[in-house]
């Protein structure tokens, strides 16, 4: 099995210092460290464990800035055979519309079986590309998976899909679009041995000219959306710190609560 | 035009029972709002096998409903079945916004509809404003910065976070009207061969008005029955921390935080949660947040409104203790 995971580089949330650029709003990327986006994360770990049952490969597909393959080759450490990265000054500032026309067409050079993605990212935390590329591309769409058993005998693959109330059972055609959940299990931390080979795996770099993406243009200049300004949110009030026998701060939860008409 | 040329439409996403969900209750509220200030048509649209009661239900919101029939959407993943009629509708009736729900469903439709049209989205909004055109505001790098945006054209889709808005019925009920499909489900169907019902189902999270949440402090699956309890004793749904989840103590369906859901509860009752950042950004902007902790200096010390230093063992039961001798 050929499986292609989409990744992500993000800045690190637990930095704590991600910032937007004052002149245009847009995310001050150089400013943070990125990280593998922690959702993809979890695909890529599906799709490991997928191809390590099943046999094959793991590639990455990621549309992102020059500095990607740093992160990237955190991904290859963790067991992916290679990557494709998608950079161009264009791209800088893309939407979710256009990340997704470049992601689609970039698919369309790829070889593969399955296609998975994180259910959204940490800084955009749109959510919406995978489905938006899945359409593009034509690709049977299962989202939001806790349980993923392909059958490469019959071609299919069937999917436990998070509904609220339990779970759907979807079964498709591969190839097919499936979108990860943290309930598939814990990425695995990089092996030495993972770290030392990331280094020597191959990351094909491409700019937007490499990518048939068509008509209209994409990229920063046409973005359908524009940030007007950014301000830190009303501070919470003051915390009041209860301490004492557990009756006590009991009581006092409770006439709190009711004073603010909760119960 | 049917839909009204520069409308305002609103994703009518059903339950699973059937009935209309309660964001599209308070989606739907807030595009009436919009519609108001800006001077357009609001219309509803319902998209599935048996669209009656939701479509009655969300025209207690909207002046207009328009219903489609579509069958296949009974045993088949709904989304990208629902968002192509949408965008063939949308291109036909021309409306200028689609708004929706900010929920696993409303994602899959608005990728797939944004996919098909080309239409912008802007995401998770936390407030809607009107200034010729959706303005939206946005809780970014968890919660440190409010963004406010707006879509570059006159068109565009806007995802909306649940307890947002308050749902409230129009002042009259409005019409539904069935609208006959046109064209053929391009894309790929994908059949849903099973369904299997969580063994005790826990109350949906995303849009519980109380939540009751257990992180590592709780100590294992015994330590969230107190929990489970304390939800139960306030009417809410149970939460959980990433640590907990993955500890196996409670499923991931109630998980809050970056890899989880996003909340927005009037009360948050955290119980041996720390507060670290990753859970933070998904239920910082809860009306009340409420900590039980034995660390005074955990995070979550700094921005609960209330925080109660003590051993959870022994607080969450005298809690339970009092809000039931208050219940009489």
């Amino acid at each position: 099995m050929r499986i292609v995971v989409l990744v992500k580089p993000v800045p690190d949330t637990a930095s704590g210092g991600e910032r937007l650029r004052p002149n245009d709003w847009r995310l001050d990327r150089p400013a943070v460290p990125a990280v593998v986006n922690a959702n993809d994360e979890y695909a890529l770990e599906a799709a490991l464990k997928l191809t390590e049952a099943h046999g094959g490969e793991v590639v990455l597909l990621s549309m992102a800035g020059a500095n990607a393959p740093e992160t990237m080759r955190k991904a290859l450490a963790m067991g992916a055979a290679s990557g494709t990265l998608i950079t161009d000054d264009q791209l800088g500032g893309s939407d979710t519309v256009s990340t997704t026309r470049v992601l689609a067409a970039a698919l369309r050079d790829l070889e593969y079986d399955l296609v998975l993605a994180g259910a959204d990212t940490s800084d955009g935390g749109a959510g919406v590309v995978p489905a938006g590329v899945a359409a593009l591309v034509g690709l049977p769409y299962l989202s939001y998976a806790a349980k993923i058993e392909p059958d490469p005998a019959s071609g299919t693959v069937r999917v436990h899909r998070i509904s609220p109330t339990g779970y759907e059972v979807l079964e498709a055609p591969m190839p097919a679009l499936i979108v990860a959940t943290q309930a598939l299990g814990e990425p695995r931390y990089p092996s030495l041995k993972g770290i030392m080979a990331a280094r020597s795996k191959s990351l094909d770099t491409k700019s937007l000219a490499d990518v048939a993406v068509g008509d209209p243009a994409v990229g920063g200049a046409v973005a359908t959306s524009a940030v007007l300004g950014a301000e830190a949110p009303p501070p919470r009030a003051a915390t009041r710190v209860v301490r004492g026998p557990a009756d006590e701060a009991a009581r006092e939860v409770v006439a709190f609560l009711t004073e603010r008409r909760i119960i | 035009m049917a839909g009204g040329s520069g409308a305002i439409w609103v994703h009518g996403e059903l339950a699973p029972d059937g009935s209309l969900a309660k964001i599209s209750t308070e989606v739907a509220t807030l595009a009436r709002q919009l519609g108001e200030a800006g001077g357009r048509d609001v219309v509803g649209v319902v998209v599935a096998a048996d669209s009656g009661a939701a479509a009655t239900e969300l025209a207690r919101f909207v002046p207009r409903v328009l219903t489609v029939t579509e069958p296949a959407t009974a045993d088949h993943a709904a989304g990208t079945i629902v968002a192509q009629r949408l965008a063939a509708m949308i291109e036909d009736q021309q409306p200028a916004y689609l708004l929706a729900g900010a929920g696993p469903e409303g994602r899959d439709v608005a990728g797939v509809v944004s996919a098909l049209t080309g239409w912008g989205v802007l995401v998770n909004a936390i407030g809607v404003t009107w200034d010729d055109g959706p303005v939206v505001s946005m809780s970014v790098f968890g919660g440190k910065l409010t963004t406010s945006s707006r879509l570059t054209s006159d068109h565009g889709i806007v995802t909306v976070r649940p307890n947002v808005v308050t749902a409230e019925p129009a002042a009259a009920p409005g019409s539904a009207e069935v609208v006959a499909t046109a064209g053929e489900l391009r894309l790929p169907k994908v059949p849903i061969v099973d369904r299997v019902e969580a063994a005790a189902l826990a109350a949906p999270i995303e849009e519980a008005r109380i939540i009751v949440a257990g992180g590592r402090g709780v100590g294992g699956p015994d330590g969230f029955k107190v929990v489970e309890e304390l939800a139960a004793a306030l009417g809410g749904a149970v939460g959980a921390t990433r640590a907990a989840v993955d500890s196996g103590w409670i499923p991931y369906a109630q998980q809050i935080g970056q890899t989880g859901k996003i909340v927005k509860p009037a009360l948050y009752l955290a119980l041996g949660i720390s507060g670290a950042i990753q859970h933070k950004v998904g239920m910082q902007t809860a009306g009340t947040i409420v900590a039980v902790n034995r660390d005074p200096d955990a995070p979550i010390a700094e921005f609960a409104d209330l925080v109660v230093i003590g051993d959870l063992f022994e607080v969450a039961p005298a809690l339970l203790a009092a809000l039931r001798a208050r219940a009489g």
